[in-house]
């Protein structure tokens, strides 16, 4: 995985609250195989009006088309532990979600394929909303937290150890294996202490 | 010393190293795999990783188990593929696995508790949020995306930042009829779906110690529904007398050690919360869920929420979930009819939740079809041997096999569009019971009673009647 610290793209408003992990992705698709691609799953029942695309859902609009950035509003992401849900938006090449919550599950899912989840105030949410009333290009900060576009200006957070996660691009397996020797001395703790843990 | 809590006992029982940002590597006593892990599988096997610990991994079909027909009939293609991927791994790892032919099988938080694998003191990991249900034995155990289940495989731990500390205290005792379902709904809708985002929950006070296993169970798990990722709850003699005499719990002198290391998981008395909230269990009345969020809960005797008296933004949300929900606003929630009714998933599905669901039941008829699938194959023959199948199916419900099924459909077993089902499950959300389906959620006992009428009803009346 890249790491990358400065992003700037095309960004849609869904001001829905509590998108779930099931309208991001519904369960039914989770079989596929992801190399078949997982864009067409996003959102997939929340942007149709029974087998037709929705001509008014945010994301299926003109001028939404190669979208990067989501403007979503709280509780983004709450649900499952699916991580299809981000294969979903970053197959769909979205690279950045802003809400003022999301689900603690899906943030990490996010970081760990390079798509930072972008805390906002409530009010700073609504101001992007406003500003987004046609998709508009964001640039997003990672260095220094900030989302900008034209006068707009606004703060963001995000835990620190998952934002230096996505600067360096750190893949933890490769991370863990040099804790090698610290594991195996822990094995053994766990084993003197609690020796029931280990099962025949 | 100072003051620990449990959460703090538990972290540092796991750690294995600290970063100086503050990121913990903590080692990983028990990692539960299903169907879905087919993408951490795949991970591995393109990187050249074995499975560092099979012996501390278990593989469960439970997700896209058939319920009904279990041979070949039961499954479509896709469905016996997915059950297959899971076989295969298992195998080829070495990992211990409940397929559908173990007389074990069954969903995974119902049969790691079952078969002795939930431990007090442990560190538990599954691709599954609803993983904080084993926190109910004083365990660290929090659900995790496909890479993190693929580090785990490979390394047996998980990189975590520390959540804050949150405890919820019931005080006092709930009435009857009132149980540990309603307590979760209750202080979700009172705090929010994402209310307790970023910390861990340790649930306390007399009304938690009152409840069986099986009541602490469903309440942490449905910790994740209020946006915690971990619910626990400090074990004390009822832990300890449910674990006894397990598969694969400790037994004899290795036992007694155990039991005496559990007996130190516990929150020391002056111990502070970085969050505490204290409820009256006294003040819990049985609640449904008239909404697409499990926040939207409210006492079975209150009214559909009329967005016309709600502040705009609050408003637009109400009115699409009536919409989605096809419930007129100002109505009383009672005398909602509803189509079918389910009894099941791994909030609801073992022999406490079918004993009660069956005591409403037992004689009545049932207005509606539903469906009962027990949480596991265990409690399906126990469930059996006490007599409860009969009443369930002479009051007109299907007796199925153990798995997810209408908890999630992805096994095939759906609600119809548009159709609006009682549901012992965790999750209301728009489609989560198949497209266009209207869930319901409440306690077991609450779904025997809309079985009987037809439709949302006051369980208690009915007890009454009983009494
Ligand atoms: S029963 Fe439902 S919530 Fe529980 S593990 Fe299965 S799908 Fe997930």
């Amino acid at each position: 995985m890249a790491g990358w610290s400065q992003h700037e793209g095309l960004a849609v408003s869904l001001p829905v609250e509590g998108v779930d992990t099931d309208q991001l992705i519904p369960a039914r698709f989770m079989s596929a195989p992801r190399s078949e691609g997982y864009d067409k799953f996003l959102l997939h029942d929340m942007r149709r009006k029974g087998d037709e695309l929705d001509p008014d859902f945010p994301l299926n609009r003109d001028g939404a088309d190669g979208a990067s950035v989501l403007v979503a509003a709280r509780n983004f992401g709450g649900g499952s532990s699916r991580e299809a849900a981000v294969y979903a938006l970053y197959d769909a090449g979205f690279r950045v979600v802003i809400a003022p919550s999301f689900g603690d599950i899906f943030s990490g899912n996010a970081v760990n394929n390079g798509v930072l989840p972008a805390l906002v105030s409530e009010t700073d949410a609504e101001r992007l909303h406003t500003a987004l009333a046609e998709p508009v290009t964001l640039h997003v900060d990672l260095d220094n937290c900030r989302i900008r576009a034209g006068e707009l200006d606004v703060p963001f957070t995000i835990d620190p150890v998952r934002r230096t996660k996505l600067i360096n691009g750190w893949d933890d397996i490769d991370l863990t294996q040099s804790h090698a020797e610290d594991i195996a001395k822990f094995r053994e703790r766990v084993a003197a202490e609690r020796p029931w843990i280990f099962l025949d | 010393m100072p003051p620990l809590r449990l959460l703090d006992r538990l972290w540092e029982a796991h750690e294995v190293h600290r970063r100086d940002d503050g990121a913990s590597l903590l080692w990983v006593d028990r990692h539960l795999v299903h169907e879905g892990s087919h993408h951490a599988f795949r991970k591995i096997a393109e990187r050249g990783l074995s499975v560092a610990e099979p012996g501390l991994t278990t593989a469960v079909v439970d997700h896209y188990a058939p319920t009904r027909d279990r041979g070949d009939g039961g499954a479509s293609d896709d469905i016996r593929a997915m059950i297959q991927r899971l076989e295969v791994n298992a195998k080829e790892h070495g990992i211990r696995c409940f397929d559908l032919r173990n007389p074990g099988q069954g969903i995974v938080h119902v049969i790691g508790p079952e078969q002795g694998l939930t431990l007090p003191g442990c560190l538990i990991v599954c691709g599954d949020s609803h993983t904080s249900t084993h926190g109910a034995f004083g365990a660290l155990a929090f659900g995790i995306g496909a890479t993190e289940v693929a580090h785990v495989l490979s390394t047996q731990t998980v990189w975590q930042v520390k959540p804050k500390a949150m405890r919820i205290r019931f005080e006092g005792e709930l009435a009857p009829g009132v149980g540990a379902k309603d307590m979760a709904l209750g202080w979700i809708a009172r705090l929010g779906a994402d209310g307790a985002r970023g910390h861990a929950i340790e649930y306390a006070g007399a009304a938690v110690r009152n409840l069986s296993m099986e009541g602490r169970m469903t309440l942490c798990n449905l910790s994740i529904e209020g946006g915690g990722r971990f619910g626990m709850v400090a074990p004390d003699q009822v832990t300890f007398d449910y674990i006894k005499g397990r598969r694969y719990a400790p037994e004899g002198a290795e036992l007694e050690r155990a039991l005496a290391d559990w007996a130190e998981l516990r929150t020391d008395e002056d111990a502070e919360f970085d969050r505490e909230e204290v409820i009256d269990a006294a003040d819990i009345a049985p609640v449904v869920t008239w909404g697409t969020s499990p926040e939207d809960a409210l006492p079975i005797f209150d009214s559909i929420p009329d967005p016309s008296r709600l502040p705009e933004g609050r408003a637009a949300k109400v009115a699409s979930a009536l919409d989605y929900m096809g419930l007129t606003a100002g109505r009383p929630l009672a005398g909602t009819k509803v189509d079918q009714v389910f009894i099941g998933s791994c909030t609801n599905s073992r022999i406490e939740d079918l004993r009660a669901a069956a005591q409403v039941l037992a004689g009545r008829k049932a207005k509606v079809p539903g469906t009962v699938s027990p949480g596991s194959m265990i409690v399906k023959a126990q469930a059996e041997a006490e007599g409860l199948d009969r009443i369930f199916t002479e009051a007109g419900l299907d007796w199925v096999g153990a798995g997810c099924s209408m908890c999630v459909g992805m096994n095939g077993d759906l609600v119809p569009p548009g159709k609006r089902c009682a549901s012992t499950t965790n999750r209301n959300f728009r489609g989560r019971q198949g497209p266009g389906a209207r869930t319901h959620l409440m306690s077991p006992a609450m779904v025997a009673a809309a079985a009987v009428a037809g439709e949302l009803t006051d369980v208690r009346d009915m007890l009454k009647e009983r009494a």
